[in-house]
C-alpha cells in the first residue's frame, strides 16, 4: 500500500526520466572484474601446523644470529628490533652453575652462590635499564635487557677458561693467566654492550649511562676471577 | 584632599633599607617549598650579613630557581615525575663529585651546584660503587696481608658485599630521613633562614660519600697509620661538605641544639667510615691469632648446626 503510494508520488517526479536514452554513439565500454582473494603472497602463515623441530630451529638460529653479532659487534640493529630472553637465561644460568662449587669453609666466607648470581645479573641488568631510561634514553625496556643479558657472553667463556686452567692447577701462571683473560672479556663485554646501547641515549649523558654497565660487569668479572674451588 | 605629590606613583624602598631605617618593623615572610621566597628571607634580614648571602649563594641563582620551579609538575605514579630527579648531564655530575671533593670553604654545597636541581643518580651509584670497591678493596687487602702465611686460604668472602650494600644504603637514606625530619620539626618552632628538600639532603649525603670511594682503594695499603690519616683525611673533607651545608640551618635555633645537630652529623658520619674500617679490612699487625679464630668458629658453627 505504502509502495503503490510512494509510487503513486514519484511517478510524476520521475516522468521525465523514461525519455532520457542514451546516444548511441557514446562508447560504453570498460571492464567489471571483481579480484577474487587470491591471497597469493602468503604471509602470516600458520606456525600451527609445521613440525616442532621447525619452531625450535627457528628460535635457536635467532637465539644462535645474536651470539655472533655479540663476539663480533657491529652497529646492527638485529640485536636490538627483535630482543628475546632465551639467550640471557642461559648464559645467566650456566654462569652461576660454574660458579657454584666455590671455596666454602663456611657459609659466610664463600663465593656467591647460585640465588647471589642469578639475582645480581638479572637485578643489575634490570637497574641499569631504569636508569638509562629515567636519563632519557629511547630504547625500550626489554630490548636493554636483551643486549645486557646477551653480552654476558664473553664472560661466560671467560668462566669456562678459568674453570678449564684451574683444573690444570692454582698457582701464579695459572693465576696471571686467569687475570688476563677475565680482563679481556670484561673488556670485550663493555664494548659489545655499549656499542649497542649508546647510541640511544641523549649526546650530553653517554658516560652517565656507560659507567653503571662498567661497574656491572667489572662485579661479574671480579666474581669470576676470584672463583676458587674447594 | 590628596595632593598631587600623594597621587603620583611612589617607588618603595628595598625591603632591606625600609628595616634599617626602622629596625623594629614587624616583618612577615613567607615560608614556602618554592625557591623564590628564600631569597626574600635572606634579604629581610640586616643587611650585615653578607656572609649569609654568599653561604646560600643567592647572588646567581635567581634565574635558575625560578626556572626550576616550574617542573616537577607529573603526578608521582607516573615515569615522567621520576625522569626529573635524573634530569642532569655528565658535566653536573662531575661538577657536584668536584664540589663534594674540594669544598670552598664559605660555599653551601647545595645552594651552589645542586640549585634545586637534586638528582637520584649521583647518590645511587656513587653508593652503588663504594659498597663494591669496599667490599673488594676488603678482599684484596686481606689475601695481601695473609699471602705468605701456609694456613691460609683465599675465601671471596662474598657475603660481605650484601652486608656493606645494607649499611651504606641505610646511612646514605635512613640518616637523611631522620635529618630532614628533625629539621622539619624544628623549623616549625624555630624560624629558620634556610630549609632543605628530602631530595637535596639525600643528594649531600650521597655526593659527600665519594671520598670515601679512593680513600677505600687507598686502604688496601697494610699500614695502620696510614690507614687512620687517610680516614682522618676523608673525613675531614665530607664532614665539612656536610657542616657547611647544615650550618645555616640550624644556626638560629638554640645554640646547644644546633651544636648537638652539627656534631650528631659529623659522628654518624665517622662512626661510619670506622666501622667500614674495623669490618672490612683486616689488621695488619695482628698475624697468627687472628687466623686460628675464624677456623675455630667455624668449626663450632658446623657442629651447632647439625
Amino acid at each position: 500500500m505504502a509502495a503503490a503510494e510512494g509510487s503513486g508520488a514519484a511517478g510524476p517526479l520521475f516522468a521525465g526520466l523514461a525519455d532520457v536514452s542514451i546516444s548511441e554513439d557514446i562508447p560504453v565500454e570498460g571492464e567489471i572484474t571483481v579480484p577474487v582473494g587470491s591471497r597469493s603472497p602468503d604471509e602470516d602463515y600458520s606456525t600451527l601446523d609445521e613440525p616442532v623441530r621447525d619452531t625450535i630451529m627457528r628460535d635457536l638460529k635467532a637465539v644462535g644470529k645474536k651470539f655472533v653479532h655479540v663476539m663480533y659487534p657491529k652497529k646492527s640493529s638485529a640485536l636490538l628490533r627483535d630482543w628475546d630472553l632465551w639467550g640471557p637465561l642461559v648464559l645467566c644460568v650456566s654462569l652461576a652453575l660454574m660458579l657454584q662449587g666455590g671455596s666454602a669453609d663456611s657459609k659466610d666466607d664463600g663465593g656467591p652462590q647460585f640465588a647471589e648470581v642469578f639475582v645480581i645479573i638479572w637485578f643489575g641488568a634490570v637497574v641499569i635499564t631504569l636508569n638509562s631510561k629515567l636519563l632519557g634514553g629511547t630504547i625500550s625496556f626489554f630490548q636493554s635487557l636483551c643486549v645486557l643479558g646477551y653480552c654476558v657472553l664473553p664472560l661466560t667463556v671467560a668462566m669456562l677458561v678459568c674453570r678449564l686452567v684451574l683444573l690444570a692447577g692454582s698457582g701464579t701462571i695459572s693465576f696471571i693467566i686467569r687475570l688476563i683473560v677475565v680482563v679481556a672479556m670484561f673488556g670485550w663485554s663493555t664494548l659489545a654492550s655499549t656499542a649497542f646501547l649508546a647510541d640511544s641515549q641523549p649526546p650530553n649523558r653517554k658516560a652517565l649511562v656507560v659507567y653503571p654497565i662498567f661497574l656491572f660487569y667489572f662485579v661479574i668479572s671480579w666474581m669470576i676471577l676470584t672463583f676458587t674451588p674447594q | 584632599m590628596a595632593t598631587v605629590d600623594d597621587l603620583k606613583f611612589q617607588e618603595f624602598d628595598d625591603a632591606a633599607n625600609l628595616l634599617a631605617a626602622n629596625p623594629d618593623a614587624t616583618t612577615i615572610s613567607i615560608d614556602e617549598p618554592a625557591e623564590i621566597p628564600k631569597n626574600q628571607h635572606g634579604r629581610l634580614q640586616e643587611p650585615g650579613r653578607e656572609e649569609d648571602d654568599e653561604l646560600l649563594g643567592t647572588d646567581d641563582s635567581d634565574k635558575t630557581e625560578l626556572l626550576a620551579g616550574q617542573k616537577k609538575s607529573a603526578p608521582f605514579w607516573t615515569f615522567e615525575y621520576y625522569q626529573t630527579f635524573f634530569d642532569v648531564d655528565t658535566y653536573q655530575v662531575l661538577d657536584r663529585i668536584k664540589g663534594s671533593v674540594f669544598p670552598v670553604p664559605g660555599k653551601n654545597f647545595v645552594r651552589l651546584y645542586i640549585r634545586s636541581n637534586p638528582d637520584l643518580y649521583g647518590p645511587f651509584w656513587i653508593c652503588a660503587t663504594l659498597v663494591f670497591t669496599i667490599a673488594v678493596s676488603g678482599n684484596l687487602s686481606n689475601f695481601f696481608i695473609h699471602l705468605g702465611k701456609p694456613t691460609y686460604h683465599y675465601v671471596p668472602e662474598f657475603r660481605k658485599v650484601s652486608i656493606a650494600a645494607t649499611t651504606i644504603y641505610a646511612y646514605a637514606w635512613l640518616v637523611p630521613l631522620a635529618l630532614w625530619g628533625f629539621l622539619v620539626w624544628r623549623n616549625s618552632k624555630v624560624m629558620n633562614i634556610v630549609s632543605y628538600s628530602f631530595l637535596e639532603i639525600v643528594c649531600v649525603y650521597g655526593y659527600s660519600l665519594f671520598i670515601y670511594i679512593p680513600t677505600a682503594i687507598l686502604w688496601i695499603i697494610p699500614q695502620n697509620m696510614v690507614r687512620w690519616v687517610l680516614m682522618m683525611f676523608s673525613l675531614c673533607l665530607s664532614g665539612s661538605v656536610l657542616v657547611m651545608t647544615f650550618w645555616p640551618a640550624v644556626r638560629d635555633d638554640n645554640r646547644r641544639i644546633a651544636l648537638a645537630t652539627v656534631g650528631t652529623i659529623v659522628l654518624l658520619h665517622a662512626l661510619l667510615a670506622v666501622g667500614c674500617l674495623a669490618y672490612f679490612f683486616d689488621a695488619p699487625e695482628l698475624d697468627f691469632p687472628a687466623s686460628i679464630n675464624p677456623d675455630h668458629n667455624g668449626t663450632t658453627v658446623i657442629i651447632e648446626s647439625w
